[in-house]
């Protein structure tokens, strides 16, 4: 079991620095975060969009910012489980919050700040009645174990970067049978892998079909069959073993939404006269994750309440302790 | 001037809502402001589909950027009226406008 004092969910800017901050306090933090790289939205949505309300710079690249938040945390030396979602949380008769995730790992700490964002990102699914009972089995939304899919006849739904290069990574490693339904001729993915879809396309090799989409999914013996509309309105259908909608990702709320926590409008509600701490003592929410009366969804709050916050998580970790603010200016960045 | 505009939510439900010209709003932060349950994730840029509505009548908008073009392109619920109400300023242009909201995504 990884053991830290402040375990933070979420990855995003005010995740990243809130490590600063506990840092400065000597507390040692561990961030969990469904997606696989440190982030959250700057990385996921917008990387290349410049922000023009960070204190100090006129303009950043949203991945800018993160690059410069990693490298301002990394004396602090954070944990991090990527690509998992905190699932569960308990305490244990020391009153330590222990939290699992999805995959299994365990975490336990005295306190827990949830910096989620707007929740935990997920795949799109597409709206077609019964599409639940094929999930994991024949639809996948995520391609995580590609050999799943080796010498088997796959669709794949979708025009964006994931669609076009899992199609490509197929029909080159597997040689397998990709079928590309998208509803639009135009692919917002990358012009290269666009390029590369088109000539496997002309080879046959990848069979495309364009203006069209899924609008039913039923089984047949072991396999599935797609009903699939164009825009034209012409019904046909494709019989294949899997198919993979890949319409990006959206933020829900996700598990720590089942938390006990006292949730208004898909925020955690927080205590914004003392130290943003939740219904729940010991776990706190900042960031755009959380709402309190003025509340303005912006990175500089985050930061803002990250210092409150963990002010207030030192006492709770160290009864006993007096914490005195010490400026950087004076003291330096002292890494453990 | 304060411009009104039919809103159809979710449940079927129209109901006029109005908002200022003078305001640098967009359609977006104007249905969040009445409380319709639009995420608007990405904050406005076009970059998650979360403001995704319908429109049901001829006022003339603004052309589609691209980034709109291919935020609806590869949408699951997209029909030709589809637009993002981030990308539609609160404008003389929209008054009477009639829109719907699209289905939540999943």
């Amino acid at each position: 079991m990884i053991k830290t004092d402040i375990i933070i969910i979420g990855a995003g800017p005010v995740g990243l620095f809130t490590v600063f901050e506990a840092g400065l306090l000597k507390l040692k933090c561990h961030l969990i975060d469904a997606l696989p790289q440190p982030g959250g939205q700057c990385a996921e949505i917008y990387p290349k969009k410049p922000i023009y309300d960070i204190p100090g710079y006129p303009s950043i690249l949203a991945s800018e910012l993160v690059d410069k938040l990693m490298k301002q945390i990394e004396p602090f030396n954070p944990g991090f489980t990527l690509g998992e979602t905190a699932q569960t949380i308990e305490k244990n008769s020391d009153g330590d919050f222990i939290i699992k995730t999805t995959q299994g790992t365990s975490i336990i700490a005295p306190v827990v700040a949830i910096a989620g964002g707007l929740g935990v990102f997920t795949p799109r699914k597409p709206n077609i009645p019964n599409l639940e009972s094929f999930e994991n089995d024949k639809v996948y939304y995520i391609v995580k174990e590609p050999s799943l899919f080796k010498n088997k006849e796959i669709v794949i739904s979708g025009g964006g970067d994931s669609a076009l290069d899992w199609a490509l990574f197929f029909v080159e490693n597997y040689a397998s049978d990709v079928k590309l339904i998208h509803r639009s001729d135009n692919f917002r993915a990358h012009n290269d892998s666009v390029q590369r879809a088109l000539d496997y396309s002309k080879k046959g090799e990848i069979k495309m079909v364009l203006n069209s989409q899924v609008s039913g999914i039923s089984k047949n013996e072991s396999k599935i069959t797609l009903d699939v509309q164009s825009k034209d309105n012409k019904l046909s259908k494709i019989n294949c073993d899997n198919w993979l909608p890949l319409f990006g990702l959206t933020p829900k709320i996700g598990p720590i939404g089942d938390w006990g926590l006292e949730i208004q409008k898909n925020a955690i509600k927080v205590d914004n006269s003392t130290d943003y701490s939740t219904n729940i003592d010991g776990i706190y929410a900042i960031g755009d994750v959380n709402t309190y009366p003025g509340k303005l969804k912006l990175i500089l709050c985050g930061f803002h309440e990250a210092a409150i916050m963990v002010q207030s998580a030192f006492k709770k970790i160290h009864p006993n302790k007096k914490n005195v603010l010490k400026y950087t200016t004076v003291t330096g960045i002292k890494g453990f | 001037m304060d411009v009104k505009i039919h809103v159809i939510d979710r449940q079927g439900i129209e109901k006029i809502i109005s908002g200022p010209t003078d305001m640098n709003l967009n359609l977006m932060e104007l249905l969040k402001v009445h409380e319709y349950p639009l995420e608007g994730t990405c904050g406005g840029m076009a970059l998650c589909a979360s403001c995704h509505i319908f429109i049901q009548s001829s006022n003339l908008l603004p052309e589609k950027s691209s980034s709109e073009k291919a935020m609806l392109d590869d949408n699951w619920d997209s029909k030709d009226n589809s637009r993002l109400a981030c990308q539609i300023p609160i404008s003389e242009n929209i008054d009477l406008m009639k829109i719907e909201l699209a289905p939540e995504v999943l």
